[in-house]
């Protein structure tokens, strides 16, 4: 498994430069929005936390850079992220984990969602090319330029302040506890619908464009029209001769779109007031919270380096041609 | 050139004329409040007022400038950048390649937006200039991947062999005889790009990371979120700057189509 | 014998351009016909507009193809996926991309099996398949490899494993080893030609390489422009060839036996659709072109029982 163990490597390479980034920026970038703080609160932090936010932000003159970075790595190989100032005093970790869940099912399935609805609309657009499916081209163009959070926006006037038919904030319905019971899924689910499609709806025509091309491409391949000279279906040729080949170049692609539509995602959280990481993000900014928006940062991209090799392992059993000789 | 196309040029070409002239063809000033709080589209107020009576046809004008500045300077950076970065990976090969090809990926793969939030929150002036050299830094990576899978095909063809051949130097191939043929996949990396970077000033200016001090179709859409402008019901704050930003967007992709079906004449329209 | 496959005045356009005009040929059965020509010359337009393969915006505006007493030019989609592989196949140039590159060479024998064979079970399948490979001599587990990994002759036996799944009468070879060495292209052709005899279906053998033709073929048509310009036994034609075209292309290749002949190419290159030149359009490049030759295109008349040949040269002989 050659493929995989190098595209593990370097999500690890990734990771580190991540992290590494995450170290520097408040080191490198000019004030001490920490130290303010950290004055700000006084008495209020507990020596252990102050320690933490010390060799997290760099506060502590006196180490050099080196024992600094170690010191860095050890908190963070702990799990420790230091002190959430908006969440005063809940460890960042623990802000992390709650809101985890949330971003995971709402971004997670909406995406998968969006990626194989477009990708199966591309791949009748780019098949049936000239036909009806062409008008879709400009219309889901105009869609996917709009903002996610500006579409979230438009849904909630529309849904939730004209008609109001769906909630427009929150994971679920206030005065509810969290619980496996068929009210609480219920209402889990009726909060999600305006934030999935709005995400759906965004990052659809994505997916449709760039397999109709792909279609579009593939189509002219010599084996595609040697499965038409063997007189197969339609059906059988359209899927696997052209689509099989064509879905490869689009998984490459939705590993690498990921970052840039999880971004476009959270927005959508906060725009939404969703639990999770997008709206405590938001919530960050406002405070100026950096061990908060770091931890963010930081979770977010080991979700999405987790989900990019997922999409390779997807890769490896859709194309022979990277699984090892034999 | 199809229809498409010149619609999409046109579109731009309008946003950029507005960009020139939008201070001077104001009928308010955007900042100033009145005393029509809140009022929807009229005669005076074209796009409505805000909460504290400014009006949003003018701050919407003026607010152009800040767009298509950064998406410029952004594109020609980004672009830069990723011309560096992709055309000597492609064209070097081995192990520069191999470091350069990763490294374009890294920055691929780590999601920008969180990044750059925590970036512009940090730093002490985050004003337009500095937001788009931010970007710029985050925006050139897809270019320089398929600019580099661009000049590898190209290496190996004959006209660049044989430069290689007749002991060329290396820059002068490169300028003279790659770039050239690279120059549809570069006006679409740029476009792309343009995209890329208004969408994201957008999205920081209505997160509140950006300097409000300046206006921009992001930052008209912070102070209607900021002000509940949904729950009031005053749609006319947020609808115009988004509708604007969609139209801008949807030209630029319209342009990209542009390049792409003259690049690969396979996605052109059948004539049956 | 009787023909298999007759192909009346066919003419293929692509948009407003016409790439074959008015050609008429003639496969009878169990004989190996070989299309000759250069790149351009229509003579793979012509195959897959007969086997109506041919994409937009190519089109058939006029002619006849009759296979078995049906027009296959009429025939509607259901009845022409059925009648397709099972009674016409085809050999793909480059087998490097005629082979889906994701699933296994078994897999897309399978395919055509399952497709035109509903009452075979998985094994009988999977049986027949191994059958086939084992007669154009590939070990039989290599059912289950991908196309890249065989080798680009063993790919060829594998479209030719796959052209015989179902015993067509005809099985049409366009280039069909033109990206293979010598050797492999010779091994490949000379087992193809012991199937025909064993197995008895006819080819249409399409090449630029008129030395493989003189050497496979029982008969050669010569495609120049669009038009055929000259057909007869390959004999004939490798003895004496009578349009200049044809003397031309049998210069360009060396011969494999007999007398060492001086090697030349033919001037010029071959016409462009879009400015295709009056008259016969071989006459800019023909070394014994007169007046009339630019003037007007001569018929494709038979000079004698076995022989056509649209040239001036001839309608002066007689």
């Amino acid at each position: 498994m050659t493929f995989l163990l190098r595209r593990a490597l370097f999500y690890l390479i990734t990771l580190w430069a991540a992290i590494t980034a995450n170290f520097l920026l408040p080191r490198l970038l000019p004030g001490d929005p920490v130290q303010a703080m950290i004055t700000k609160l006084g008495g209020r932090l507990n020596s252990d936390a102050m320690a933490s936010l010390y060799v997290l932000f760099g506060l502590d003159e006196k180490k050099s850079i080196w024992e600094q970075y170690v010191d860095y790595w050890g908190a963070l190989l702990r799990g420790d992220l230091g002190l959430s100032f908006t969440f005063f005093p809940t460890p960042v970790a623990d802000v992390l984990s709650q809101s985890l869940p949330w971003t995971l099912g709402l971004i997670g399935v909406t995406t998968i969602i969006a990626f194989l609805l477009g990708t199966l609309m591309g791949v009748y657009a780019g098949w049936k090319r000239g036909s009806w499916m062409d008008t879709l081209i400009p219309v889901t163009t105009f869609l996917s330029s709009i903002p996610y959070f500006w579409l979230g926006l438009i849904a909630i006037s529309v849904f939730s302040v004209t008609f109001p038919l769906l909630p427009a904030s929150g994971g679920y319905a206030a005065g509810l506890v969290p619980e496996w019971s068929g009210e609480f899924v219920g209402s889990v689910l009726e909060h999600a619908v305006l934030p999935g499609i709005t995400i759906v709806v965004s990052s659809v025509a994505g997916w449709i464009l760039g397999m109709r091309n792909m279609m579009v491409t593939v189509t002219a391949e010599d084996y595609v029209l040697v499965a038409r000279a063997k007189g197969l279906s339609e059906k059988r040729i359209m899927f696997a001769y052209a689509a099989r080949n064509a879905v490869l170049p689009s998984i490459s692609g939705f590993a690498l779109s990921l970052g840039f539509i999880v971004g476009g995602a959270l927005l959508v959280e906060m725009v939404f007031s969703y639990p999770g990481l997008g709206y405590v993000l938001f919530q960050g900014i406002g405070a100026k919270d950096y061990p908060l928006m770091q931890g963010v940062f930081l979770v977010i991209t080991l979700a999405v380096l987790v989900a990019n090799l997922l999409a390779d392992v997807g890769y490896l059993l859709l194309d022979p041609r990277t699984r090892r000789e034999g | 050139m199809n229809f498409k196309t010149k619609l999409g040029l046109g579109i731009l070409a309008f946003f950029t004329l507005i960009a020139v002239i939008g201070d001077w063809i104001a009928p308010y000033d955007p900042s100033a409040m009145s005393d029509d709080l809140l009022s929807p589209p009229s005669g005076a107020h074209w796009f409505g007022t805000t909460m504290t009576g400014q009006d949003i046809f003018s701050q919407v004008l003026v607010g152009t400038r800040g767009v298509m500045v950064v998406g410029l300077v952004c594109g020609v950076l980004a672009t830069f950048l990723s011309i560096l970065v992709g055309v000597t990976a492609g064209f070097l090969g081995g192990a520069a390649d191999e470091a350069l090809s990763a490294l374009s990926n890294v920055f691929l793969v780590i999601p920008a937006l969180p990044l750059i939030i925590i970036v512009a929150s940090m730093l002490p002036s985050a004003d337009t200039v500095l937001i788009a050299a931010v970007i710029s830094l985050t925006a050139w990576a897809w270019g320089a991947r398929v600019l580099r899978a661009q000049t590898l095909s190209l290496r190996r063809r004959d006209f660049v062999e044989a430069a290689r051949a007749s002991g060329e130097r290396t820059w002068r191939i490169i300028v003279f005889e790659v770039l050239p043929n690279l120059m549809a996949v570069i006006a679409s990396g740029f476009v792309g790009t343009v995209i890329f970077a208004v969408m994201l000033q957008i999205t920081l200016s209505f997160v509140g990371v950006v300097s409000l001090s300046t206006w921009n179709w992001g930052t008209i859409l912070f102070w209607a979120q900021s002000n509940q402008a949904l729950g009031q019901g005053a749609w006319w704050w947020f609808v115009p700057a988004g509708l604007c930003i969609a139209l801008l967007g949807t030209a630029l992709a319209l342009i990209n189509f542009g390049i792409d079906e003259y690049a690969n004449p396979r996605l052109r329209k059948v004539r049956a | 014998m009787s023909p298999v496959l007759e192909i009346r005045d066919l003419s293929v356009d692509y948009g407003s351009l016409r790439a074959v005009h008015d050609v008429s040929l003639t496969l009878e059965a169990g004989e190996v016909l070989g299309l000759a020509g250069e790149s351009g010359s229509g003579k793979s337009t012509l195959a897959y507009a007969a086997t109506r393969l041919l994409q937009p915006p190519g089109r058939v505006p006029s002619g006849e193809v009759r296979f078995k007493g049906h027009d296959l030019l009429a025939l509607t989609e259901k009845q022409l996926r059925a009648l397709r592989w099972s009674e016409i196949a085809i050999v793909f140039q480059g087998a490097m991309n005629a082979l889906n590159p994701v699933i296994s060479v078994g897999a897309q024998i399978d395919d055509v099996l399952r497709a035109h064979r509903p009452g075979l079970t998985r094994q009988e399948r999977t049986n027949r398949g191994r059958e086939l490979l084992s007669l154009v001599g590939i070990p039989i587990d290599r059912l289950s490899a991908y196309p890249h990994q065989l080798s680009g002759g063993m790919r060829q036996r594998v479209m030719i494993a796959m052209a015989l799944a179902l015993e067509p009468e005809i099985v049409i070879m366009d280039e069909p080893t033109t990206a293979l060495d010598v050797v492999v292209q010779r091994q490949i052709l000379g087992q193809m030609m012991r199937l025909r005899e064993t197995l008895g279906f006819s080819i249409i053998f399409i090449t630029h390489d008129i030395s493989l033709l003189v050497e496979f073929s029982d008969r050669i048509a010569i495609m120049y422009g669009g038009r055929v310009v000259e057909e007869a036994p390959a004999a004939e034609i490798y003895r004496a060839a009578k349009h200049p075209y044809s003397q031309g292309l049998l210069g360009s290749f060396p011969a494999l036996r007999g007398p060492r002949r001086e090697l030349r190419g033919i001037p010029g290159s071959p016409p462009d659709l879009r400015s295709m030149p009056t008259g016969c359009p071989f006459h800019p490049r023909c070394p014994q072109a007169m007046d009339v030759c630019g003037e007007r295109m001569p018929s494709l008349d038979s000079v004698d029982e076995r022989r056509r040949v649209a040239c001036w040269l001839e309608e002066v002989h007689v």
